[in-house]
């Protein structure tokens, strides 16, 4: 195997981890709430942005991390709560509209808290790469696709063993039935914006010692991260994980051996390519309408 | 039905009035530019309430087809010298033929689907245009000579504002003759529900394909207006929220009113334009307004104001 | 020529057989029903012989012309039409524009001479708009000429539905349980209201539960179970079949059948 291709591969599943956290938050929400939150990415900004000024404000990583994420969660949660909640029914442009509104609300928030500048985050266990057949692996990449399999895996016991997570599940299946079963699908929904945003804050904090943090970064995260979640099947959680493998390499290896300016349009592609041949995507239920 | 005519014909000689009479009171050229603007932004939003309001459709896109018609015409006019209306038209029959190819394959997603299928459509023209700097001169963007006509060089905010008047004037007089035509009814009866409409025999496919085509094509002469007027263009043109802006205007407007696209536009113009002055509030004030006026009045200004005059007849 | 003709119709959802092998013919200017109980594949019959399933195997002749892989729309510009059990009225527009819809079902994307406002596009409009006049009183909605569609009550949106569908003025109509949800009287007035339809000519199909309104006006009715045929013929044949009383009609109907 070629270095090169090593080299392309490393980064592409680096930031793939990524794009697939972006993207399982996306389907978790949308499981429970049918909206596609367009702020999603504005959480990994959130993540890396909070940590940075945190620490240079004196606090200790770790607990500049669990700040960072916990503020995530609380706006994750008053997000679902007073933007999304009172729209309930709204026609699906409305809602669009409205996280949309959400993510440059969010980012004006933070350009005016914090600044617009680029920002670095110092890397968890050092920056000396790690040679391995030639190509350069950062520790950092390594906590990224760690911290991905750790987060999948945790995700996998909370809705397969406790109650909470399978309430969630069965809620996505059936709204109505796990109403009637005594869940509060209300409680459904602001969970997993919560949980979203977690999820989107700790991505963030994870790759910021890679490429540098600032108030735009959420943009172009969330929607390279929605991309996975179209390719896994939107819905489907774990299949966001693999979608945004899929989308990380893909981009990488176009960077690498196609062209590093196109290197964007290749999720959009994809996501076009996806819609058009099998919107269900990889591992999503087909859909159809009753009539 | 005679009823049905009165607000139409009331509502286009108000607009013709307004248009008439505005230059008496704007005090200067900054004035004039920004109601320019606002009349380039209602044309594109006329077409793509069509598509949303009344067809009931989605588009995070729309925006590529306002750069590419910008481009267009720089493109023709700059480095090959076409005539401004030869290059204007061309780059609008032009974006028609892309939108209706487009249009098969992307019309056929509902929902979520529809609005991603758009967005990466309108990404994906907008990173283009940012990449081929070999003719669009990349993200510096390019200069755009003046629009020319027989020899006549329109020139100046008030010579531009009467361009764009009438424009917007005629626009608007179709798109009502659209929406109170037969084919508007199939339209809105798409909206109500495509799978009916289909059954009564509405070609429902062909029907969105072509009001796609039509506020593309909107969009398109749109953004050669704009190319000309402002003299010089870059690939934001395209960009995603350029994408987003419009389809606010649309919706704050109120979907599947005519005269609200133009007043969301007119809003969502300047407003701006004040916030500019609260320079680092601006994108925060936005995106408040946006979700406020979403949460809480989800059919937009226009149809919510008619809604609580009818309550007080009542 | 019969209206329809269905040979070996089927369709499967993933690994549930919703509608088997099944073949019927409909003759000019019956009423056809289609009973069984919930989930027997009618409204899938419906479908698929109206073009919004594609069938996996089997054929449907409408007035001996193939149909197979038409879209609805094609299939209303030759005279078939339907409404559906769960309506789906157009919410967003009047009740009158709702039937004026059907009726100028015609309306070619004539786009440009629509935004052009020609002549003849307001004389299209016009007639459009009389002939759903007519339609509403003949549906007896009279009253609600004026009104917004989400305004009416359900029991006249039923109705506003088959106003709709007359409107395409259908050669065959198929009627997905018209009388769902509606009181004795309201069942009356369909039944009446069906039976001048079919004394103007169109062919009828209908799906329902209520038996006596099946009983009363059918020619003939196919009985489905589990999506293939279980019976087939008029009303006392049905009526008297012991498969079909003993599962759907009950043996108390069977009586009343007889007496009738």
């Amino acid at each position: 195997m070629s270095s090169q291709f090593l080299q392309f591969l490393i980064s592409g599943i680096t930031v793939g981890a990524i794009y697939a956290l972006v993207g399982l938050g996306f389907s978790i929400v949308y499981n429970s709430s049918q909206v596609i939150n367009f702020a999603q990415g504005e959480f990994v900004m959130l993540g890396g942005m909070a940590t940075v000024f945190l620490i240079a404000a004196g606090a200790p990583m770790p607990l500049a991390v669990v700040l960072a994420v916990l503020l995530a969660v609380v706006i994750g949660f008053a997000l679902g709560k007073f933007a999304i909640e009172p729209a309930r029914g709204a026609p699906v442009v409305s809602i669009i509209i409205i996280t949309i509104g959400a993510s440059i609300f969010l980012r004006g928030a933070a350009m005016l808290v914090w600044d617009r500048n680029f920002h670095n985050m110092p890397a968890f266990s050092g920056s000396d790469p790690i040679d391995i057949g030639g190509a350069a692996l950062l520790p950092q990449s390594i906590w990224v696709v760690g911290g991905m399999v750790i987060i999948v895996a945790a995700l996998q016991l909370f809705f397969s063993h406790a109650r909470i997570g399978k309430a969630m599940l069965a809620t996505a299946f059936n709204p109505l039935a796990a109403q009637l079963v005594g869940i509060s699908t209300r409680w459904m929904l602001l969970l997993s914006f919560a949980l979203a945003a977690g999820i989107g804050a700790i991505a963030g904090i994870l790759i910021a010692p890679i490429t540098l943090t600032y108030a735009g970064v959420g943009i172009m995260l969330g929607l390279k991260g929605f991309s996975a979640a179209i390719v896994g099947g939107l819905g489907n959680p774990m299949g966001a994980v693999a979608g945004g493998l899929v989308v990380g390499i893909a981009e990488a290896m176009t960077a690498g051996y196609i062209s590093s300016a196109y290197k964007d349009a290749v999720a959009f592609l994809i996501i076009l390519a996806v819609l058009v041949i099998r919107p269900s995507g990889l591992f999503g239920r087909r859909q159809s309408d009753r009539v | 039905m005679k009823a049905l005519l009165a607000p139409r014909t009331g509502g286009l000689l108000a607009l013709a009035i307004v248009i008439a009479l505005l230059p008496a009171v704007l005090p200067n050229n900054f004035y004039f530019n920004v109601v320019i603007l606002v009349g380039l932004n209602a044309i594109v939003c006329i077409g793509l309430n069509l598509l949303i309001g009344y067809a009931g459709q989605i588009s995070l896109g729309h925006a590529g087809f306002f750069g590419l018609g910008a481009y267009a015409s720089a493109l023709l006019t700059s480095s090959y010298g076409w005539p401004s209306l030869a290059a204007l038209v061309v780059g609008a029959a032009a974006v028609g033929a892309l939108a209706f190819l487009l249009a098969r394959p992307i019309l056929k997603l509902k929902g979520h689907y529809l609005a991603m299928g758009t967005l990466g459509m309108g990404v994906i023209i907008s990173i283009v245009l940012n990449q081929e700097a070999g003719f669009t001169g990349g993200p510096d963007g390019m200069p755009v000579p003046a629009f020319a006509v027989l020899g006549w060089t329109a020139y100046g905010e008030r010579t531009w504002y009467w361009i764009v008047g009438g424009t917007l004037l005629v626009t608007t007089w179709l798109a009502l003759n659209l929406i109170e035509s037969p084919v508007g009814r199939a339209l809105r009866a798409i909206h109500g529900s495509e799978i009916a409409a289909e059954v009564i025999g509405v070609k429902t496919e062909r029907f969105k394909t072509l009001v796609f085509v039509i506020s593309a094509v909107l969009a398109s002469v749109g953004g050669s207006m704009f190319a000309h007027y402002s003299g010089f263009i870059t690939p934001s043109e395209a960009e995603f929220f350029h994408s987003i802006a419009f389809v606010t205007m649309v919706v704050l407007g109120g979907m599947a009113s005519i005269f609200g696209s133009i007043l969301g536009a007119a809003i969502l113009t300047v407003l701006p334009q004040f916030l500019a002055v609260f320079h680092d509030y601006e994108t925060l004030v936005l995106g408040a307004v946006m979700m406020g006026v979403m949460i809480f009045l989800p059919k937009g200004l226009l149809p919510s104001l008619a809604e609580l005059l009818r309550r007080r007849r009542l | 020529m019969s209206a329809l003709v269905v040979t070996g119709l089927s369709k499967n959802f993933g690994g549930l057989r919703a509608v088997s092998d099944l073949s019927f013919t409909v003759e000019e200017g019956q009423i056809f029903s289609i009973i069984g109980p919930n989930g027997a594949g009618k409204t899938t019959v419906f479908n698929l012989i109206t073009g919004i399933y594609r069938p996996d195997d089997g054929r449907v002749w409408l007035h001996g012309g193939d149909i197979a892989g038409k879209p609805p729309s094609a299939l209303a510009a030759q005279g078939l039409t339907r409404t559906f059990q769960n309506l789906q009225i157009f919410f967003n527009m009047t009740a009158l524009e709702n039937v004026m819809v059907g009726a100028d079902r015609t309306a070619e994307s004539g786009f440009a001479s629509a935004m052009l406002r020609l002549p003849a596009v307001r004389r299209r409009d016009a007639r459009a708009c009389e002939q759903a006049i007519g339609l509403m009183q003949r549906v007896g909605l009279a009253a609600y000429l004026a009104a917004d569609a989400a305004s009416l009550p359900y029991g006249a949106l039923k109705r506003l539905e088959i106003a709709r569908a007359l409107a395409t003025r259908p050669k065959l109509l198929l009627l997905d349980e018209p009388a769902a949800g509606l009181n004795r009287s309201e069942t009356k007035e369909i039944d009446a209201l069906i039976r001048s339809i079919a004394e103007d000519g169109v062919t009828v199909i209908l799906v329902e539960h209520d038996m006596r309104l099946v009983m009363g006006i059918s020619d003939r009715i196919l009985v489905l179970d589990r999506g293939a045929r279980l019976a087939e013929g008029s009303a006392q044949e049905v009526g008297r079949n012991p498969d079909v009383v003993r599962a759907y009609l009950g043996t108390g109907f069977a009586g009343s059948a007889d007496a009738a």
